[in-house]
C-alpha cells in the first residue's frame, strides 16, 4: 500500500516536520473507502500517528438528537460510574440510526465525555453491535453444535437463497440483500438448543424451523407482517408437558411456586 | 417412566406467572419478606452454606461460601447476577428468567441482603431481547411494591437492581469479563487474585451468581437448609434444571433431583436419540465438558459423579450425538465456536485455538497425517491451566476427549486418500424432520 492511500492523497510530513495538530473535526475515512467506524491510516501503514490523541467532543459539535441525549444520560445514571453506560449507549446509536455509525458514535461518546475511540473500542468486541451497516431485518441462524446437528448449516443456506443473500458470507461474519432490507448471518448458539435449528429473526426467537419455514419468514419480513406466531420462543411451553403431581416434599413447601 | 422434580419451573407455564401478581398469589416474594423483617444477614449467609447449594453456573462451587467470602463492614459491595448464558447447549436461564422472573428478583433481593450489597446487576446477554424486556417489566413492577429501592420493606436496606443488557460475547460468562463488560469496557478476563469477592466491579467486594442459583435462594430461606438438603444427593443438593439438546426426541429444559441416571434425563424425559438410532457421545455439562460416550450413560448426573467419571456437570447442559454424527466434525464445530469466542488476551488460547481449528479442518478434509493427531493432542494439554480463564481450556479439553475416545474415527479419516468430508456438512442427514423432534405438542 502506497504511503499516499488514506489521507486524501496528499503528501505526508517527513517525521519532525510540524504537521497541523488538531484534530479534524471529521472523522477519518477507512482507507478501503468502504463504509464504517474511521481508521487512522497510521494503524495501515505501519507510520507514527498523524494526530494528536483524540479529544472528548463537545456537545456542540456533533448534533446530537436532545431525546438520544437524555436517553443516554438517563442510562449513565443508573450506574455508579458513567463507563458503565457504554453498551446499552451504543444499543441506543444502533437502534436509531441501524447500526454504530462514525456520527452516531461521536454523540454518544460527547454525551458520555468519552472519545469516540473508547466507544469504537467496545463496539468493535462485541458480535450485536455492528460497525458497518446492515440490512433492516437481522436474521441470526444459530450454527452451533446441536443446531447443525438437527440442520442449522442447510437453515442457513435457505435463509440466503430466499432473502438473496451470499451464503459464503452470510457464514463468516454476515451478509445484507441488495436491496438492503435483508440481513442473514450465521451466528454462534444463541441458547435455544431446544428449538434447534433456530433463528433469531429481529431479535425474538424462532424454531424449530425448516426450509420452507425460512421462505415464509422472509416473505413476511418484507411484507412487514408478524413473524410465524406458532414457531416463537415467547409461546412454547415446557418441553415435559404440564406439572405431574407434585412431590411431597414440594406440596408441602413454602415459599414460591406453591 | 422418570418424573420431573419441579421446584423451581413448577407453575412455569402458569398464565402471567411473569407478573408480581401471580407470582406472589403462588407464594412469591413471602421469602424476602421474611429475611428482611425476620433474619439477620449472618443468619442468611448460614442457612445458604448449611444448605450445600453449589453454584448452577460451571463451576459448582458453594454459593454461601462464596457469600461469606465478602469481607464485612460498611462499603460499596456489589452482586451480580450472571445471566450471560452463552455456553453452547445451555437454556436453561432463558426458561428461568422468560417464566419466572420474579422468582430471580427474590433470590438477588435476599443474596444481597445476606452479602450486604446495595447495589445489584442482571447482566443478561444481549441476544436474549425477549428475556431481557420480561425481566425490565419484573423490575419495574418490584420497585413500585417495594421490593426493590430505598427502604425496601420498610426495613433500613436499600438495593438497587439494574438489567444490563450485553452485546454478543460468549467470554462475558466468564465473571472478571463480565465485570470489564458492565464496566463498559471490552470484555477481558482478569488476572485472578484478588477474586471478586475482595475486588470485583469498580474495586468493591462482589458477590456474581449464576441465574439459577439465585432462583434457589427463596425456597433454601423459606424452608431451610435441611429441607433443601432432602433433595439431591449428599454432594450436590437439590434439583437441576436440566437442558438436554442435540439428537433427542424431546429437547427441552427438565428439572431433575441431581444424582439420577444420566439415562434417566436422555431416554427417559427427553426421548433419546430417534428411533434406529443409539447414543455415541455426549456431551454431560455443555460443550466445555469432555464428551463421555454410550457406557457413560448410568452415571448418576451429579457434580460428584460427572467428575469421577472424567467429566464435568457445568452449567447441567447435555448435548447427545446419535451414531449418525461425525465425532471429527463435532470437534471442529467445537473448535470454532472457541476460537470465534477467544477474546485474544492470553496466547495459548488465542494461537491455540486457532491452530487447532486449523489442523481438524485438515483432518475432516483427508489432509492431515497421523501426527496431526498428535499435535492435536499436544495442543490442548498446552492450553489447559496456561491462560487467565478457562475459555481455553473449555476447548481443550472436549477436542482432547474426542480425540482420545474417539482416535480410530480421527485415523479412519487420515488413511483415506481424498476429501471425506466437505467442510460444512456431516456423516449424517438431519436427524429428523424439525416437526416430529422439536414440537413439544
Amino acid at each position: 500500500m502506497s504511503a499516499d492511500q488514506g489521507d486524501g492523497g496528499g503528501r505526508q510530513p517527513a517525521l519532525g516536520e510540524p504537521t497541523d495538530l488538531s484534530p479534524g473535526p471529521t472523522p477519518l475515512p477507512r482507507p478501503d473507502g468502504r463504509p464504517g467506524l474511521p481508521v487512522d491510516p497510521a494503524l495501515v501503514t505501519g507510520r507514527a500517528p498523524e494526530h494528536d490523541p483524540e479529544r472528548i467532543p463537545e456537545l456542540h459539535e456533533v448534533d446530537c438528537p436532545p431525546d438520544l441525549r437524555e436517553r443516554i444520560e438517563e442510562l449513565m445514571s443508573r450506574y455508579p460510574d458513567r463507563h458503565s453506560a457504554s453498551i446499552p449507549a451504543l444499543w441506543e446509536v444502533q437502534r436509531r440510526y441501524g447500526w454504530c455509525t462514525p456520527d452516531g458514535v461521536r454523540q454518544a461518546a460527547a454525551v458520555m465525555r468519552v472519545t469516540p475511540a473508547y466507544l469504537e473500542s467496545v463496539a468493535s468486541f462485541y458480535d450485536l453491535l455492528r460497525t458497518e451497516p446492515f440490512g433492516n431485518h437481522s436474521v441470526l441462524v444459530c450454527t452451533n453444535i446441536s443446531c447443525w446437528m438437527r440442520g442449522g448449516d442447510e437453515l442457513l443456506g435457505a435463509f440466503c437463497e430466499a432473502a438473496g443473500c451470499d451464503a459464503a458470507q452470510a457464514a463468516h461474519g454476515g451478509a445484507s440483500s441488495a436491496d438492503g432490507e435483508m440481513f442473514v448471518s450465521g451466528f454462534e448458539c444463541l441458547g435455544a438448543c431446544d428449538l434447534a435449528p433456530m433463528a433469531s429473526v429481529d431479535e425474538r426467537y424462532f424454531g424449530p424451523l425448516t426450509g420452507e419455514d425460512a421462505a415464509t419468514i422472509v416473505g413476511q419480513l418484507r411484507a412487514g407482517e408478524e413473524v410465524l406466531p406458532e414457531r416463537s420462543l415467547a409461546r412454547r411451553p415446557l418441553a415435559g408437558g404440564p406439572d405431574g403431581e407434585p412431590d411431597p416434599r414440594v406440596k408441602d413447601a413454602k415459599g414460591p411456586n406453591r | 417412566m422418570t418424573q420431573e422434580t419441579r421446584l423451581l419451573l413448577r407453575h412455569a407455564d402458569e398464565p402471567g406467572l411473569h407478573r408480581l401478581e401471580v407470582y406472589k398469589r403462588l407464594g412469591g416474594y413471602q421469602a424476602q419478606e421474611r429475611a428482611y423483617r425476620d433474619l439477620e444477614p449472618d443468619e442468611i449467609l448460614k442457612e445458604l452454606e448449611d444448605s450445600g447449594l453449589r453454584g448452577r453456573g460451571g463451576a459448582g462451587f458453594s454459593m454461601g461460601k462464596k457469600a461469606s467470602f465478602l469481607p464485612r463492614g460498611e462499603m460499596a459491595k456489589y452482586l451480580c447476577c450472571n445471566a450471560d448464558e452463552s455456553e453452547p447447549g445451555a437454556f436453561k436461564d432463558r426458561e428461568l428468567m422468560q417464566k419466572n422472573p420474579h422468582q430471580l428478583i427474590e433470590g438477588i433481593a435476599i443474596a444481597a441482603l445476606a452479602a450486604g450489597a446495595q447495589h445489584a446487576f442482571i447482566f443478561i446477554r444481549g441476544e436474549y431481547d425477549l428475556q431481557g424486556d420480561i425481566l425490565d417489566a419484573a423490575v419495574a413492577e418490584a420497585y413500585e411494591a417495594g421490593y426493590l429501592g430505598e427502604n425496601v420493606l420498610g426495613s433500613r436496606c436499600n438495593l438497587e437492581l439494574v438489567v444490563h443488557r450485553g452485546a454478543g460475547a460468549y467470554i462475558c460468562g466468564e465473571e472478571t469479563a463480565l465485570l470489564d463488560a458492565l464496566e463498559g469496557k471490552r470484555g477481558n478476563p482478569r488476572l485472578k487474585p484478588p477474586f471478586p469477592a475482595v475486588q470485583g466491579l469498580y474495586g468493591g467486594p462482589t458477590l456474581i451468581n449464576n441465574v439459577e442459583t439465585l432462583s434457589n435462594v427463596p425456597h433454601i430461606v423459606a424452608n431451610g437448609a435441611e429441607w433443601f438438603k432432602g433433595f439431591g444427593t449428599e454432594q450436590s443438593p437439590g434439583t437441576k434444571v436440566v437442558s438436554v439438546s442435540g439428537c433427542v426426541q424431546r429437547p427441552g429444559n427438565y428439572e431433575v433431583e441431581l444424582g439420577i441416571p444420566t439415562r434417566d434425563l436422555i431416554c427417559g424425559l427427553a426421548g433419546g436419540p430417534p428411533d434406529g438410532r443409539e447414543v455415541k457421545a455426549f456431551y454431560p455439562g455443555g460443550s466445555s465438558a469432555p464428551v463421555l460416550t454410550s457406557d457413560d450413560l448410568d452415571v448418576p448426573y451429579s457434580f460428584e459423579a460427572m467428575a469421577e467419571a472424567g467429566s464435568m456437570l457445568g452449567s447441567g447442559s447435555i448435548i447427545v450425538a446419535d451414531d449418525s454424527v461425525s465425532i471429527a466434525q463435532m470437534a471442529l464445530r467445537t473448535a470454532r465456536f472457541y476460537h470465534h469466542e477467544s477474546c485474544g488476551k492470553c496466547t495459548p488460547c488465542r494461537e491455540g485455538t486457532n491452530w487447532t481449528v486449523k489442523m481438524l479442518e485438515r483432518v475432516v478434509r483427508g489432509e492431515a497425517t497421523p501426527m496431526d493427531l498428535d499435535i492435536v493432542a499436544s495442543v490442548q494439554e498446552n492450553i489447559i491451566g496456561h491462560c487467565l480463564c478457562v475459555l481455553g481450556d473449555s476447548m481443550a479439553m472436549p477436542v482432547g476427549s474426542m480425540v482420545q475416545k474417539f482416535r480410530p474415527e480421527f485415523e479412519e479419516l487420515l488413511a483415506s486418500t481424498g476429501p471425506v468430508l466437505d467442510e460444512v456438512s456431516r456423516i449424517g442427514a438431519v436427524v429428523g424432520a424439525p416437526e416430529t423432534l422439536g414440537a413439544s405438542t
